[in-house]
């Protein structure tokens, strides 16, 4: 076979791998905007907060030490411990539940009945706050995530795969934590399902994403439900912070992520579990073959708006994106 | 009893239909206008023309921008800062290719072709609305931020990818460039600002200004009663960006003097100009003024309070301010959806009475 088109394969498994962690972000659009009809542009930020919760807690930083060093003079920095990786998890797991509490009582609990984009632009609000917030509490200086995941790439695979080109092929080179993340998301996206279908939560959660007050009036709590669809979309935030941050480091940019899976939820439509999945691995594939094959003749660094452009022709021709349910319109 | 209408009679159709009904709020109108152009000049140093007074114009204009096409017509746009950046390429070029037209025309021209611009990439809204439509604005925002970034032609082939404005004056006055007093300044925003506004004003009370609500209220239902949505929504992407434009123009033209495509005119621009159109009330004039006002204060004063009298780090400031403007749209979100236009409505109906209950 011709290397260029081997290369090709290999960007675009690539591009698969990639695809797939924009899948793990927009899952947790849908499960919320699904469940609530919030369309949650913290999801990004929710993210960079649970992977910084969780290098903190696993450091054993103070929370807060900047802000309490400036107001009372104190010097904290560390506490004299560090805890292991799944300890923190699970602790971080309990922040995430606690803020999806916090976040119905305060916010979603006062805006219901309010007209979408009104809750739309309220997300956006918490994003900023949950930006700063984390900022504040674990200090914004770059981090290393380690979870103790694989990393680099698999000798195994690039050895393997050796035979399929000439000489100058040295066989796919695939990174092991992409390998680990795909897994996971399929992990992910089987037990939500298994979950939704099968326990009863989950019916509940299916009823209320149907009709808010036919579930209401079965005896179904809708309060219960929203903290438990923003505890699940807290946890697959923190799966996809820990995926992101282990890549390339907990920062502010992971929060941009969020940006990312936007057009993937356009593509796939907003309600749409698979739809999420599908959409994700098109964009990853796409932004990638495009940035191989045309990118580097119109100046490269294409991904930065290939996946929009692409979602924007898209929705034009089918405005509920491939999967969504089909827009119905009275007046 | 102090703020009232009583006694207030109009004699003609010109008097009923003018744009301060009531004679208290046509008078502190001209005094407004006359502190604003007659005293302020004279009073203005480089600190408070910098920080607060033409930051504060702009973002009014950029504000009142985008009130046009998310408060009146109801789409919502998150591509100010690249519709902005076209508006800063476009004078950019205009002034370098033509150097002896006037900057003020090159303002306006600049201004014409963002609103072509806007009207290109607000084809979609036809057939997609809601988040979709405000996703599909983003594309517009990173498309365009790209393309300034990485096509030299619209940075004449700087080498620091930066664009630099040219000196330029306007009837003998120094109104671009590093030599700009601040006054002259002020004075070229102001003067947009109220020719802009007293636009808006205007459209948004005429024909136009009411296909565009009732877009916004229903769409289905305006298309049957005969608005043309395709003309609704394309006027309103134009005018709207028309003045956004102008503001990206002024911005770097008057205020920054050079700038970085990504850094100036990147998605937290749109987001803070949404911030402002929401915080100040959607769909009103005033509003967008005060939105704008309350933005280019608070993080001035956070800053005053924060770092100049407590003595902290500016990092902690800057993300505690990042908190405080969250938790304020939220805030504002839950307790007055209708922005700061809305209070300040409320406060008029109050003073009407006061101080008896009746």
């Amino acid at each position: 076979m011709p290397d260029q088109f081997l290369y090709a394969i290999e960007v675009m498994i690539n591009g698969l791998m990639t695809g797939v962690l924009y899948s793990l972000v927009a899952l947790g659009f849908v499960l919320i905007f699904k469940a609530s009809g919030v369309f949650n542009y913290a999801q990004g930020v929710l993210a960079l907060f649970a992977a910084l919760t969780l290098v903190g807690l696993q450091r054993g930083q103070v929370p807060f030490a900047h802000l309490i060093n400036a107001v009372f003079g104190t010097e904290v920095d560390h506490f004299p411990w560090t805890l292991p990786s799944l300890i923190a998890i699970i602790l971080t797991i309990g922040v995430m539940i606690l803020l999806a509490v916090l976040v119905e009582r305060l916010v979603l609990k006062h805006l219901v009945n309010q007209e979408p984009i009104i809750l739309f632009m309220a997300t956006i609000g918490l994003a900023y706050f949950l930006e700063g917030l984390g900022d504040i509490m674990w200090g914004s200086d770059i981090k290393m995530l380690d979870v103790g995941l694989p990393q680099g790439a698999s000798r195994w695979v690039e050895s393997n795969t050796k035979w399929l080109g000439g000489e100058g092929f040295y066989g796919f080179f695939i990174d092991k934590l992409d390998m680990v993340a795909t897994l996971v998301a399929a992990i992910l996206v089987i037990s939500l399902t298994l979950f939704s279908q099968y326990s009863k939560q989950g019916r509940a959660l299916r009823a209320v994403a149907d009709d808010h007050q036919a579930a209401l009036s079965v005896g179904i709590s809708l309060r219960f439900i929203w903290v438990l669809v923003w505890s699940i979309a807290g946890f697959v935030a923190l799966v996809a912070g820990i995926m992101w941050g282990t890549k390339s480091g907990v920062q502010f940019s992971l929060s941009l992520i969020a940006l990312k899976a936007l057009p993937v939820l356009m593509l796939g439509g907003f309600t749409s579990i698979p739809g999420a999945i599908v959409g994700g691995l098109i964009i990853g594939v796409g932004e990638k073959l495009f940035e191989f094959t045309i990118g580097g003749m119109i100046g490269g660094a294409t991904e930065n708006w290939f996946a929009y452009v692409l979602a924007l022709l898209f929705l034009v021709f089918r405005p509920q994106g491939l999967f969504g349910e089909k827009i119905i319109e009275r007046v | 009893m102090f703020y009232r209408e009583a006694g207030d009679f109009k004699t003609s159709y010109v008097e009923d239909g003018q744009t301060f009904p009531i004679k208290l709020d046509r008078y502190a109108y001209y005094v407004a206008l006359a502190v604003a152009f007659g005293v302020i000049p004279f009073l203005i140093d480089d600190y408070y023309a910098n920080a607060v007074l033409v930051p504060f114009l702009i973002y009014a204009i950029a504000a009142l921008g985008l009130n046009i096409l998310t408060g009146y017509c109801g789409q919502v746009s998150l591509g100010t800062g690249g519709f902005m950046a076209v508006g800063a390429y476009s004078v950019f070029k205009l002034m370098t290719a033509f150097p002896d037209v006037n900057i003020l025309v090159h303002v306006v021209l600049a201004g014409i072709i963002t609103a072509v611009v806007g009207v290109l990439f607000g084809l979609p809204s036809l057939r997609i609305k809601g988040f979709y439509l405000a996703v599909a604005t983003l594309a517009a925002q990173f498309f365009l931020v790209w393309l300034f970034n990485r096509v030299p032609w619209f940075y004449n082939y700087s080498a620091s990818g930066q664009i630099s404005v040219p000196e330029r004056s306007v009837a003998g006055i120094i109104v671009t460039g590093p030599e700009t007093t601040a006054w002259a300044k002020y004075l070229v925003c102001l003067v947009f600002l109220v020719v802009l506004a007293w636009l808006a004003r205007n459209l948004t009370r005429g024909t136009i200004g009411r296909s565009w609500m009732a877009i916004r209220d229903m769409d289905i239902a305006a298309e049957i009663i005969g608005v043309n949505p395709l003309k609704a929504k394309l006027t309103a992407f134009a005018v709207s960006s028309f003045f956004i434009g102008i503001a990206g123009a002024l911005f770097f033209a008057v205020y920054l003097g050079a700038a970085e495509v990504g850094e100036a005119f990147g998605i937290s621009k749109s987001f803070l100009i949404l911030f402002m159109v929401i915080i100040g009330g959607l769909g009103s004039i005033f509003g967008s003024m005060a939105g704008a006002a309350f933005l280019v204060l608070l993080p001035v004063m956070l800053k005053n309070v924060l770092v100049g009298s407590l003595g902290w780090a500016t990092d902690l400031a800057a993300h505690l301010e990042l908190m405080i403007v969250g938790g304020l749209i939220i805030v504002f979100l839950i307790a007055e959806p209708h922005g700061i236009a809305q209070l300040w409505r409320l406060a008029k109906e109050k003073l009407r009475l006061w101080p008896f209950p009746y």
